[in-house]
């Protein structure tokens, strides 16, 4: 299940991305660009391990950097960050219920435009952030909440359709079989 | 507290994200390229599969309709090339008047066209990246044209894509002057406009006489964009600066969203 998993959320971020650059009605329609990113390293953070979250986090903003304007490199630490507190507190969290995972979806949503642009800013560049930027980040946060669920399900059928189940140990064991038969 | 596995992926993350932050500008941007290329396939899977479709439209188009269309763009193509050579007799003309001051020929550029294969995910960034690169030519601070204006100037190129910067991007700024009172500005992005085809021009004088409707064209001064390109139109004015300049707000001719095609002219 672990290469299965890794392997699935590596082409799901490298789709995401190339999908956010290509197909520009979330623009036409919200004035905003839909990042699913943080959505992808939530659900990492909640049911993979720590290096399936680093290589979802590292991969997934070296793509989203490399078909942007951005430094190379700036949306890695933020998506990192979201899925390392979440994963550090994850057996403290409802994992399997949908608006726990609609409520750290939201969180993450708010949390990596803000990073992104701490660090952006912190780079010496000049971003375009105006009133405009409330609205693309309320949109932003909002996608990512409804994502996460969804992202969950998915993950949960592939996982179901073509991950690899142990059959169950049977009940019988021969050291505690009565033997009935006279010897 | 912390995992030794969470430690161990912190660090190397950390590590990571410096040298990336921290490598210079050139190498950064051939990485950037490196990584972008691994997306080249998909563009080209994305920019052939509205031809194909447009094909299998084409062949339902019925004969009449066609000839129709062909007729009419018969006669456009002769009125086209008429004003063509008018042009050129006044291009001569002009060529031959600026001998005669003293002044250097007019030389007109070479265009190529590109195709939109990609925009940028971010927000804060209006770029579009282009699918000709240095091996057709381009290379940095290129102005990138439509017949309807100008749309920006090239940034980093790749050997087979390149990346333009919008009018409206935090690092293309446009000098620009106002046809019809001659105030000159300069072109940059409206932040607080949602809408992405509204740019700020600044620095226009006190007392200039500018009205909503007139239209801004590109002032040639900085060397980038060549003189006289339409850029976009005056919506309303207001004063800045506690009164010491003016600043118009400008509706671009170009429309981003729709953009699919674009004229690179070449030096």
């Amino acid at each position: 299940m672990k290469h299965l998993q890794l392997i699935a959320l590596l082409v799901v971020a490298y789709f995401a991305v190339w999908l956010e650059a290509t197909f520009n009605w979330p623009r036409r329609w919200l004035a905003t660009q839909v990042d699913v990113l943080p959505a992808l390293v939530v659900y990492a953070a909640l049911f993979a391990e720590m290096p399936t979250i680093t290589a979802v986090a590292v991969l997934g903003g070296l793509w989203f950097d490399a078909l942007s304007a951005n430094p190379l490199g700036v949306s890695v630490l933020p998506l990192f960050a979201v899925g390392f507190v979440v994963n550090h507190f994850r057996e403290l969290i409802m994992r399997e219920q949908a608006y726990a995972q609609y409520l750290l979806g939201l969180g993450a949503g708010a949390a990596v435009p803000l990073g992104t642009l701490l660090v952006l800013l912190s780079t010496g560049a000049s971003p375009l952030i105006g009133w405009g930027s409330l609205w693309q980040w309320l949109v932003m946060t909002l996608a990512c909440g409804a994502l996460t669920p969804a992202f969950v399900k998915f993950f949960n059928w592939l996982d179901h359709t073509f991950g690899y189940r142990e059959l169950a140990a049977p009940s019988f064991r021969e050291d505690r079989e009565i033997v009935r038969n006279r010897r | 507290m912390f995992r030794k596995p969470q430690i161990i992926a912190a660090s190397i993350v950390l590590v990571l994200v410096l040298t990336a932050l921290s490598i210079p500008r050139e190498t950064s941007a051939r990485l950037k390229l490196a990584l972008s290329s691994l997306f080249l396939p998909l563009f080209g899977l994305a920019s052939s599969a509205p031809p194909a479709a447009q094909r299998t439209g084409d062949a339902v188009v019925p004969r009449s309709v066609l000839i129709g269309e062909l007729n009419r763009l018969k006669k456009e193509n002769a009125e086209l090339h008429l004003r063509a050579t008018e042009a050129e007799a006044l291009r001569q003309e002009n060529d031959r008047l600026r001998t005669y001051v003293g002044w250097r020929p007019f030389s007109p550029g070479k265009y190529k066209l590109a195709r939109v294969i990609g925009r940028d995910p971010a927000n804060w960034w209006r770029t579009v990246r282009i699918d000709l690169g240095s091996r057709d030519g381009l290379t940095p601070n290129l102005a990138v044209i439509t017949p309807a204006g100008l749309v920006g100037r090239t940034g980093s190129v790749g050997v087979t894509h390149a990346d333009v910067l919008l009018v409206g991007d935090p690092n293309c700024r446009v000098a620009a002057i106002v046809s019809e009172t001659k105030d000159h500005g300069v072109v940059q992005p409206s932040a607080s406009a949602l809408d992405a085809s509204i740019v700020d021009l600044t620095y226009l004088a006190k007392a200039s006489t500018i009205k909503p409707g007139n239209r801004v064209v590109t002032s040639g001064i900085g060397g980038i964009f060549p003189r006289n390109i339409t850029i976009g139109e005056i919506v309303d004015l207001h004063s800045v600066g506690y009164g010491l300049y003016t600043e118009a707000r400008v509706r671009l001719t170009v429309n981003y969203n729709q953009l699919e095609d674009v004229w690179v002219v070449l030096p």
